[in-house]
């Protein structure tokens, strides 16, 4: 009999979680980023569901500053049948006109950590699937599986419920919520490879093409939109570029590539030896901890 | 020796193509990793990523830059900065929880739980170690097998691990001494035949230097076993022990998108299942034979232990969540009482009599617990009498469910892996939901085997028809001279002259008969409201509407009888009478008393009561007579009981 390799497990793995999650909650979401690691959760979510309906909606916490080709992915997923997209845009962010040229860390704080607490709150999800991995920054290494956030969506390191075996503790009291992890034991490299396998459509900004860009703070930033504003000496040029992670695109610094294929992209990146999370800005923004600190506000 | 990363390394940049598909194949180990305080666990499990090309060119430079300013190795670098994650720790210079780690070789991905080594963390070792095939215990050479040594070898056995390796490290610090590795391994191999341990591995390392890690170490000459990655690498699985026993899949979900399907989802926890083989769905015993196994793939012809998957049976029989699927020859056995192993996971003790929520697979019950029949001393494996356990002590104790459970004994008698899915627990508390515990059963005790359920004739449903009215219980609870009899009376009064069929229990008529060998400490409070909900169930089922009137001080022995009962039969009445205002009254002296100290254990005095949080009827004395209060009661019932 054929063992089951390391992502036939982790898949088995991923599955049992949704299921579980969906069986003790009351409403669940999955927080869809339209990333390729929620590419791959959408995928196991349809697996494990299969051949019923998603039995939750997907959620995009939009910033209204995301690249184009996010948006079109995001519509045709949005779009197939028993599928249930909500889009929701934090409407304070949206009136003040926040963006991530003028305010900075703001822009982050406004459109993602307080959006999605407002969406949370709006419809009284109970559970949000989230595509997180341990291995993508030192303080997710600790992370649990289920990640218990207070009332007012806090998430306390020392509060957090010993997970045994595959035995998750889903009960909550009134107001609080869960997110949920499923990818937790994958690494980037897991994903990449099932992507490939299993022939999951994603965003074509992983892969390698001729792009228009402007090279800013030590970044190579694409001008996705007539809202860049260029500053003075700044010129667009064309680079042959790809994204390793994709968030705002005024955000999410490029890398020199010439991988066209996702089989090039991660033969560079094991080549290369760049960590994932090093194209965002956001990391930087308090030095060590940074990240730490910002999901103990709340963000995902 | 090859460095396993080379070949990987040569083989992404000749034909990235064929790298992929050999990484498709690579299985995956487990295995958690336990010391001490400065053994270096950090290091090795630093020098097993750096070693393995897991950290990226920007971690190393930032590790470069950490390893001078907070670092513990001078100009060194300092692998444990790689590991240790929350800033808390990274102040304090310790690890604080279980992180886990990935690295992957040729042949084998691996993932790490990262556990410490302080006492007061038993439970993140014992939650590390449930999920890892195979344990790594650090020694320092310097030091050798110390207590902490065995309390990790000790635990990780216990949660069912039965492959070791000792990783005797820092050999660097004794000149690589042949004779300080074997002395070592001479005193851990008495330790090891004592609790059983026969698979095990020693390795002479240095997690700073790379010795015997990833390939054998010129230091180490004298040495002929195998370095720690090549070990890993070749130690083989407990997943091919899963697929040899019998079928057993807990259904965590029901699959029912439209009336022509009907699916069973869950994972795969031991054996192997195909289209056409006769299974048994435990507790209820009823069979049916495999029709489909159905997955997004297609369908499948055989899928095994581990896969997630979605069953169809050939026949329309019940099943659910919290049922298990097993082969129909060998089911497991299905029992309400019995002894396990507790390791407690929470600051507030064990409350032996108080209801817990146990969850086991896909099956949550209520369980209570006697106290342990014995405590083990985990550094001494000494057994201890003991009548509670707190955080991180262990003890065996039976326990008692409110249902059946469908389990297996957590340790395999025939020596295969340990029955994870079926054997192991975990108690929740029913009112702060935290996870308090982790069990591991031993047995089923015999008289739970034997007792089996009376289906009776003549049904609850047929009593209360007769009787006209829909049973219920009206639990009053407060303080003592609250009013909770006075009041209660007068209700019992009011239903009565209704034509309605009620029993009112209050002290008067329990704690002279029924409970008289019970006292007035915490124990000896939950097993008189348990007595007493057990009492109000049985008259229910009788068809009577039950008032009970008792001060009742505690919400999770309040809520333990509400999930005795059917839902919405549960009707808590909390007549509320401020402290002040009950001792003015003290109809019965009570209060005097208590003050002078002459009642020990007095509600409101110097034992606690826990208010309702959100009672059905709440009561204020202080404003409504009696008669308003029973009135309001009344109308309250009537609510929701007859519309």
């Amino acid at each position: 009999m054929a063992h089951l390799t390391h992502l036939q497990r982790l898949e088995a793995e991923s599955i049992h979680i949704l299921r579980e999650t969906v069986a003790e909650t009351e409403r669940p979401v999955m927080l869809y980023s339209i990333g390729k690691d929620s590419a791959v959760m959408l995928h196991l979510a349809r697996k494990a569901f299969h051949p019923g309906p998603l039995p939750f909606p997907l959620l995009h916490v939009d910033t209204t500053w995301k690249f184009r080709d996010m948006y079109a992915l995001r519509d045709k997923v949005g779009a197939e049948d028993g599928t249930e997209l909500l889009v929701y845009r934090n409407p304070e962010a949206e009136a003040k006109g926040i963006n991530p040229f003028d305010h900075g860390p703001l822009h982050t704080d406004m459109w993602k950590t307080e959006g999605l607490k407002q969406a949370l709150d709006k419809y009284k999800f109970d559970a949000a699937f989230g595509g997180a991995r341990r291995d993508e920054e030192k303080s997710r290494a600790k992370e649990r599986i289920f990640s218990f956030r207070s009332a007012s969506h806090r998430w306390d390191p020392k509060q957090q419920r010993p997970e045994l075996w595959s035995l998750y503790n889903v009960r909550r009291s009134n107001g609080e919520t869960m997110r949920v992890f499923p990818l937790s034991n994958w690494t980037e490299l897991d994903i990449w490879q099932y992507i490939m396998s299993e022939g999951i459509e994603i965003v074509p900004l992983y892969t390698a093409a001729k792009r228009p860009t402007v090279e800013r703070d030590g970044l190579i930033l694409m001008v996705d939109d007539d809202r860049f504003k260029l500053a003075d000496g700044e010129q667009v040029v064309e680079r042959s570029v790809r994204f390793r992670t994709l968030g705002c695109y005024p955000l999410s610094g490029a890398v020199e590539s010439e991988a066209d294929t996702i089989e090039k992209v991660v033969q560079e990146m094991l080549l290369t030896a760049t960590s994932e999370r090093q194209g965002r800005i956001i990391d930087r923004d308090a030095g060590a901890g940074s990240m730490e600190k910002k999901k103990q506000e709340g963000y995902f | 020796m090859s460095r396993p990363t080379v070949t990987d390394q040569a083989l992404i940049e000749s034909d990235i193509t064929a790298f992929l598909d050999r990484q498709r194949e690579k299985e995956l180990l487990r295995f958690i990793t336990c010391g001490s305080v400065d053994d270096g666990k950090s290091t090795l499990i630093g020098r097993l990523l750096y070693d393995s090309r897991q950290i990226f060119e920007d971690q190393m430079a930032a590790l470069e830059a950490d390893s001078k300013s907070v670092g513990t190795q001078g100009e060194k670098i300092d692998f444990a900065l790689l590991v240790d994650g929350l800033s808390a720790e990274r102040e304090q210079g310790i690890t604080i929880d279980v992180a886990y780690r990935f690295f992957a070789t040729d042949k084998r991905k691996f993932i790490v739980a990262d556990t410490p080594g302080h006492e007061q963390y038993t439970r993140n070792m014992v939650t590390g170690a449930s999920t890892a095939d195979l344990a790594v215990l650090l020694v320092d050479a310097r030091k050798g097998v110390l207590t902490q040594t065995r309390r990790h070898s000790y635990l990780a056995h216990l949660v069912g691990i039965r492959r070791f390796v000792l990783a005797v490290n820092k050999m660097d610090l004794v000149d690589f001494d042949r004779d300080a590795f074997l002395s070592i391994v001479a005193d851990y191999r008495a330790f090891a035949e004592r609790l059983g341990i026969e698979d095990w591995q020693a390795i002479p390392v240095s997690g700073l230097g790379g010795d015997n890690i990833a390939c054998r170490s010129d230091n180490t000459p004298w040495y002929d076993g195998p370095s720690l990655i090549e070990h890993l690498e070749n130690v083989p699985l407990d997943a091919q022990g899963e697929e040899a026993k019998p079928l057993r899949m807990p259904v965590q979900w029901v699959n029912r998108p439209n009336q022509d399907f009907r699916g069973f989802s869950g994972q795969i926890a031991s054996g192997a299942v195909k289209p056409g083989d006769a299974v048994r769905v435990v507790p209820s015993g009823r069979t049916s034979r495999i029709e489909r196994i159905v997955t997004m793939d297609g369908d499948l012809d055989e899928a095994v232990a581990g896969q997630s998957v979605t069953l169809t049976f050939a026949d329309e029989i019940d099943c659910s969540r919290g049922d298990v699927i097993a082969a129909a020859d060998a089911p497991p056995e299905a029992a309400d009482q019995f002894e396990a192993t507790l390791v407690w996971m929470a600051d507030e003790p064990l409350l032996p009599g108080r209801g817990y929520w146990l969850k086991l697979g896909t099956q949550t019950v209520t369980a209570r617990m006697q106290p342990p029949k014995h405590q083990v001393n985990v550094n001494t494996l000494d057994k201890l009498a003991s009548k509670t356990l707190s955080l991180n002590e262990i003890g065996v104790t039976e326990i008692a469910t409110d249902r059946d459970l469908v389990f297996e004994p957590y340790h395999d008698e025939a020596g295969g892996p340990s029955n994870r899915v079926m054997g192991g627990f975990i108690l929740i508390d029913k009112l702060t939901n935290a996870t308090v515990a982790a069990g591991m059963i031993h047995f089923a005790l015999r008289r739970a085997q034997n007792i089996h359920p009376q289906a009776l004739d003549i049904d609850r449903q047929t009593r209360a028809i007769q009787m006209g009215q829909r049973p219920a219980v009206l639990w009053f609870t407060g303080l003592s001279g609250a009013g909770k009899s006075t009041i209660a009376n007068l209700v019992e009064k009011k239903l009565v002259a209704r034509g309605r069929h009620t029993f009112l229990l209050d002290g008067d008529n329990v704690r002279h008969g029924l409970n008289k060998d019970l006292g007035f400490t915490d124990a000896d409070r939950i097993e008189n409201i348990r007595r007493i909900g057990e009492v109000a169930k049985l008259m229910t089922e009788a068809g009577l509407i039950v008032l009970t009137a008792f001060i009742s001080p505690f919400r999770a022995e309040r809520q333990l009888v509400r999930d005795m009962l059917d839902d919405g039969t549960f009707i808590e009445i909390f007549v509320d009478t401020p402290l002040d205002v009950a001792e003015r009254r003290d109809v019965k002296g009570l209060y005097a008393k208590a003050r002078a100290g002459k009642i020990k254990n007095f509600t409101g005095i110097d034992s606690p009561y826990e208010p309702p949080l959100e009672p059905d009827v709440q009561i204020d004395t202080t404003r409504l007579s009696a008669d308003q209060a029973a009135d309001a009661v009344v109308d309250a019932l009537v609510r929701r009981l007859e519309d």
